[in-house]
């Protein structure tokens, strides 16, 4: 079944896994720009990390048939660096109007201080006024709860930004509510250890339905799988779900999320999906 | 808007396909807690990981039918409120009811 990774840091991973990536099904992955482990020192190192995004990783995974785009922004493990941010911030909007760049992200906070919500809260204003698309990160274990609460606090004072633009990512079952009930995509990361496993996952489509909820590996340089959404497919398979409703899950609710930019290009040889999502 | 899929496996099914993995996973949790107390018994009535673990373990057997976001809940940090300054990088798993009295 063709499927779409809506997030995988493909930085940090081998070209084998772009490998194993397409021959389970993989079309196409969307990569935010994300922490690498390690605080880098200056903004040209940020830029030339982007850059690696833009240009190095869609020539890689083409080999492989997948097609490559990024999303960039000041990630929220640095981002409590405030200067290293405005300096990243004040190069963003040229490097945005890249070619196969989706948008703002992966943005958000990480221990919820008030420089990570300075940081956040000005790439939220950046994206509403040139109205990108938005793919934020939540906090993870203890914090994630409280950095969802905050995370939309600061998405109410921005309604020039349409919410069906916003994938607020790493969803698990006490905060999946509130991004749905706001009108927020949902994005849920499947992770062999934290975060959501495949298993879940298909509780949470079978609580709150498919619409709105994106699936990904969300694969970097931890403990993490490349082939996490096909485990996803098998796991649904496994409860007796309809290709039908797995498909519109892994392929169509990604490409309707991700066609909201012109610069997404639906997978040559794929067909329009049944039905226009919320 | 697409109709909630609820899960097609009826409950007789859903224990026959994932009882054996979900009796592996408890007995894990089991070999864990005797592991530190082997160690050092106090540890479990010390650390405010497994102090909110043992609660954890107790929100199991509730009736309730929402067992897991209680959990999460449990385990997560209940205050909303901004740190003033990046303390760690990294979330440890559990909230520390102590960092509370620091925020006061």
């Amino acid at each position: 079944m063709n499927y779409i990774d809506h997030h995988a840091h493909m930085v940090s991973r081998t070209t084998d896994d772009y490998a194993h990536m397409a021959l389970t099904g993989c079309v196409a992955v969307t990569e935010p720009a994300f922490w690498a482990g390690w605080d880098r020192s200056t903004v040209e190192g940020m830029e030339d990390y982007f850059r690696q995004l833009v240009d190095f990783e869609p020539k890689r995974a083409a080999q492989y048939g997948i097609r490559h785009y990024a999303w960039l922004g000041m990630n929220p493990k640095e981002s409590d660096n405030r200067e290293l941010s405005r300096q990243v911030l004040a190069r963003l909007p040229k490097l945005l109007d890249g070619p196969g760049v989706l948008g703002v992200g992966e943005i958000g906070m990480n221990r919820v201080t008030r420089n990570e919500i300075a940081t956040y809260t000005d790439q939220i204003a950046l994206a509403a006024e040139r109205r990108d698309l938005v793919l934020i990160h939540t906090p993870h274990l203890e914090d994630k709860h409280k950095g969802t609460r905050v995370t939309i606090d600061v998405l109410e004072r921005y309604p020039s930004l349409p919410r069906g633009r916003v994938l607020v990512d790493h969803a698990e079952e006490h905060t999946i509510e509130m991004i749905l009930d706001h009108g927020f995509w949902a994005g849920l990361t499947l992770y062999p250890q934290t975060k959501v496993s495949a298993q879940r996952a298909v509780d949470m489509i079978e609580r709150f339905g498919p619409d709105r909820i994106l699936v990904a590996g969300a694969c970097d340089w931890g403990p993490s799988e490349p082939v996490a959404v096909p485990k996803f497919i098998m796991e649904m398979r496994r409860r007796k779900h309809s290709d039908a409703l797995i498909h519109e899950i892994v392929f169509d609710n990604p490409v309707r999320f991700l066609s909201q930019s012109p610069k997404f290009q639906r997978p040559a040889g794929t067909p329009e999906p049944a039905r226009v999502g919320s | 808007m697409t109709a909630r899929p609820t899960s097609p496996l009826t409950a007789t099914q859903l224990v026959d396909e994932y009882f054996i993995e979900n009796r592996n996973r408890l007995l894990e949790i089991a070999a864990f807690l005797d592991r530190i107390d082997r160690a050092d018994p106090s540890v479990a009535a010390d650390d405010f990981r497994m102090r909110v673990f043992a609660e954890a373990v107790t929100a199991l057997t509730a009736a309730a039918p929402e067992r897991l976001a209680h959990i999460q809940m449990l385990l997560s940090d209940p205050d909303a409120t901004p740190l003033e300054a990046l303390d760690r990088k990294g979330a440890v798993g559990a909230y520390d009811p102590s960092l509370r009295e620091s925020r006061s």
